[in-house]
């Protein structure tokens, strides 16, 4: 499970101007910091500690998370989509890594 | 739990096992509930008893024993986070790994054929008389056939792999073979069942037979089942076997476990899994 | 027995009390506040709260927050060792500030969320949610 695979639904159809529910599900083990390994050492921290979501290079949704937000981190927003386009998706992990991923999106 | 001395944890544990024995309250399972795969698949998780399990009213897929939160959790396969471990499955079905450069799809094609029903066999006899479940049979493959290392048992990959396996047989009722070459495994199981282990002297009877749908402290005791397993564990936030689930419940009567993929552990798999018989798979449920 | 209500007067009540010259000291929580409204009133209501009254595992514990009229929502656990859960800023592209997610609990404790308003007020909700300790580890 060391692979990032983000995973996203989208609605089937929509016409333009709706605001469409949109769900994203990432693995990532959101390891609190707080947590002891069998030696008694703390591990350290690493989380997803920012998301967004654009459309069209809209500003969607940006969410600054803490390590409450459960391993696996779930979202789950509502999105206008005026036009076809693309949703832009991005986690940032606290190791510098980020991981973005692409959906293109038709309207009616 | 950790911070509790010893004796304390002790008498606490008693407690709780003094208060299933005065049979406190009733809790589950809620037989109302449905179970309907993003509206569109129907899963079994009720199914009548017989003489394989003479002392239940019926067979009730743990689901049934779930608040509805978790429960819609594992009806909409995007919502349940075991679907992760799943797509991770699919891409270790086709990656070649080994010596013989060859993946599982080399030989076995689409895993919604060739894999569809595997689930609800295990675990099964194999040609060489042996019990096997679902792990034994894929580090064969591995080991034989591709030359590549065996996987542990309970680690990430195998997991990944038991979930995506199990989704081709989701929907499908658990028909495990008891007879014949399995008559000698089931009968361990089923002794194994009514064994009483550890310090709390307490066999998987104890709790998942006569206290089924009574209150374990705060945690609903449902029957034990395993036509849900692979599981995904929230508590874990991954994927828990189930030779794992066994270790955990012989380890929480205070005793030496047997380990995950044991003779043993194989054994009490399948009478276990004989006990779900005419329960759907669930491929990957959803559990706390 | 305190009602939800009540709780949440003695968490108001107490933050009121950090903010005399000669404060009793402030627990993470109303610093947690204090960091996000800078020391702004906060109405009650117009935030509705959608999580489970008991948890069946407090390490994924589902929750939704919607919040008509917010640019934002920030997401306190009270009970936790560090209360921020997440603050969730809504873009021109938002149809809706809502945000449903799933949140670590270390024990039973009050959730609580507030909204940054357009106007640049707030508004906030509470919720109590039960963390059960399981019969078997969980």
């Amino acid at each position: 499970m060391t692979e990032v695979r983000p995973r996203i639904r989208l609605p089937r159809s929509a016409s333009a101007g709706d605001s469409i529910v949109v769900k994203t599900l990432i693995n990532h083990d959101m390891e609190s910091g707080q947590r002891r390994n069998s030696a008694g050492e703390t591990i350290p921290r690493q989380i997803i500690n920012r998301f967004t979501c654009e459309f069209n290079g809209v500003m969607v949704l940006d969410a600054a998370l803490e390590p409450a937000i459960s391993a696996n981190p779930y979202m789950e927003f509502e999105a206008v989509v005026p036009e076809s386009g693309d949703f832009v998706f991005t986690w940032y992990d606290d190791n510098g890594e980020v991981y973005t991923a692409t959906e293109t999106f038709e309207v009616s | 739990m950790q911070h509790l001395k010893p004796a304390k944890t002790l008498a606490l544990a008693s407690a709780c096992v003094a208060a299933l024995w005065s049979g406190a309250a009733l809790a589950d399972p809620d037989l109302s509930a449905d179970l309907m795969i993003d509206g569109e698949l129907h899963i079994v998780t009720q199914a009548p008893a017989d003489d394989i399990v003479p002392n239940l009213p019926a067979r009730y897929s743990g689901w049934l024993f779930r608040d509805p939160a978790t429960r819609d959790m594992q009806a909409d396969d995007f919502e349940n986070p075991a679907m992760l471990a799943v797509d991770s499955g699919a891409e270790l079905w086709e990656t070649a790994d080994g010596t013989a450069g060859q993946s599982c799809q080399d030989c076995h094609d689409d895993a919604e054929e060739s894999m569809a029903g595997v689930r609800a066999r295990m675990p099964h006899v194999n040609a060489d008389g042996e019990l096997w479940s679902m792990e034994n049979y894929v580090n064969n493959c591995r080991t034989e056939r591709m030359g590549a290392e065996a996987w542990r048992w309970s680690g990430g990959e195998m997991t990944s792999m038991t979930a995506f396996i199990s989704m081709q047989s989701r929907g499908m009722p658990v028909a495990v073979q008891i007879d014949g070459p399995a008559a000698p495994y089931w009968e361990q199981g089923r002794d194994m069942y009514y064994t009483r282990y550890g310090q709390l002297e307490l066999s998987c009877s104890s709790c998942h037979e006569e206290s089924t749908g009574m209150m374990i402290r705060a945690d609903h005791l449902s029957q034990g089942q395993i036509s849900g397993f692979p599981t995904y564990r929230l508590k874990n936030a991954g994927i828990v076997s189930i030779h794992n689930r066994f270790r955990g419940c012989i380890r929480d009567t205070r005793a030496e476990t047997f380990a995950e993929g044991s003779e043993e552990f194989r054994a009490l798999e399948l009478y276990v899994a004989s006990r779900g018989m005419g329960l759907d798979v669930e491929g990957v449920s959803v559990r706390p | 027995m305190l009602t939800r209500r009540d709780t949440l007067a003695i968490g108001l009540g107490a933050s009121a009390v950090a903010m005399l010259p000669v404060a009793a000291a402030a627990t993470p929580v109303d610093d947690a506040i204090a960091a996000y409204t800078g020391g702004a009133a906060i109405a009650e209501g117009g935030v509705t709260i959608t999580a489970p009254e008991i948890a069946e595992n407090g390490n994924t514990v589902p929750i939704t927050i919607e919040a008509p009229g917010a640019v934002e929502i920030m997401l306190i656990a009270t009970g936790n060792p560090t209360p921020n859960v997440g603050k969730f800023t809504f873009g021109p592209g938002s149809g809706a500030p809502m945000i449903a997610t799933r949140m670590r609990l270390g024990r039973t404790q009050d959730v609580l969320a507030i909204a940054k308003m357009e106007d640049g007020s707030f508004a906030s909700t509470s919720v109590e949610v039960k963390v059960t300790i399981g019969g078997c580890g969980g």
